[in-house]
């Protein structure tokens, strides 16, 4: 059997893009007593066990994320 | 005339549609989303729901679905297309329709009556209505926010792309839009359900129109 690459794919919204997630958990943070917080951004992590990355690329751009509104990075996780 | 209605795991407006199309005076042709066959439908109702449940993003998954290949086709070729609601967001996805479908801006879910403005009527499934007609639909949905690129968002706009408009923003989408067309104006996108607002036993028959519409388009008496 071949050896699977484990690939970990990152999709967060495109900067300049509402993130009304990311907005509302800034929003909680202070009200938990957590002060400093400028930013919130969320995003997802996508984790995968591939015989091959070759196919990475065209799997995050037709699928994992949408090109629209949001991008993406992927790694082999060593 | 008979007009197909797509079902997805998780589609749960399909049976309004049938509904909404056989009281128009259409035939309504259930089509099974792992079926690839269209069954010589002359339109096509890309329902609401939660297909495959919002999995990823709403309409990610389905817009992969077997049925779906032959319904780009099917709209490439000119055929009428409607998607409501989760159906505008499968549309999206499937880039049958610019932009896309974000998260409500105040991160709640949107259950009501939205007052609507008809825009651009020069599309099959507006034809009954006259730019500048108002009504009231029903909504509900967590991801309706239409976004699209400032440059897209210029280019609908010019090209009179946009179908309809809430006369109060419940969701944030940009220039207060509801519903858009694509280029050759045969595939239709809905955020409101007029599905829902077809029958006076369920409130209101006003969105009956919609579906009436696109048998007037097709030279069908209603």
């Amino acid at each position: 059997m071949a050896d699977t690459l484990k690939i970990r794919v990152l999709v967060r919204p495109k900067t300049g893009i509402l993130d009304p997630q990311g907005e509302a958990v800034r929003r909680a943070l202070p009200a938990l007593g957590f002060e400093g917080v400028r930013t919130v951004h969320i995003g997802r992590l996508v984790e995968m066990e591939v015989e091959s990355a070759d196919e990475v690329e065209g799997m995050c751009r037709r699928l994992l994320a949408n090109p629209t509104i949001e991008e993406y990075e992927w790694e082999v996780v060593r | 005339m008979r007009i197909g209605v797509t079902v997805f795991p998780g589609s749960n407006c399909d049976r309004d549609a049938l509904h909404a199309i056989e009281r128009a005076g259409a035939t309504p042709v259930e089509l099974w989303h792992a079926d690839a066959s269209l069954k010589g439908v002359d339109a096509v109702v890309v329902p609401g729901g939660f297909s495959y449940g919002d999995y990823l993003r709403p309409g990610a998954i389905a817009r992969f679905a077997k049925v779906m290949g032959s319904l780009e086709e099917f709209a490439n070729a000119g055929g009428p297309v409607l998607g409501v609601c989760n159906g505008f967001q499968v549309l999206t996805e499937a880039h049958l329709l610019p932009g896309a479908l974000l998260r409500n801006a105040h991160m709640r879910f949107v259950c009501s009556r939205a007052p609507v403005r008809f825009e651009s009527v020069e599309t099959p499934w507006t034809s009954l209505f006259e730019s500048g007609d108002q009504l009231t639909l029903p909504v509900a949905h967590n991801e309706g926010n239409y976004f699209a690129d400032e440059k897209t968002i210029a280019q609908i706009e010019d090209e009179g792309r946009v179908v309809l408009r809430y006369l109060e923003n419940p969701n944030g989408s940009l220039n207060d839009i509801a519903g858009i067309c694509n280029e050759g104006r045969n595939v239709v996108g809905l955020m409101p359900h007029p599905e829902r607002a077809s029958d006076p036993a369920l409130g209101s028959g006003e969105g009956l129109k919609v579906f009436e519409s696109v048998l007037s388009f097709a030279g069908i008496k209603a």
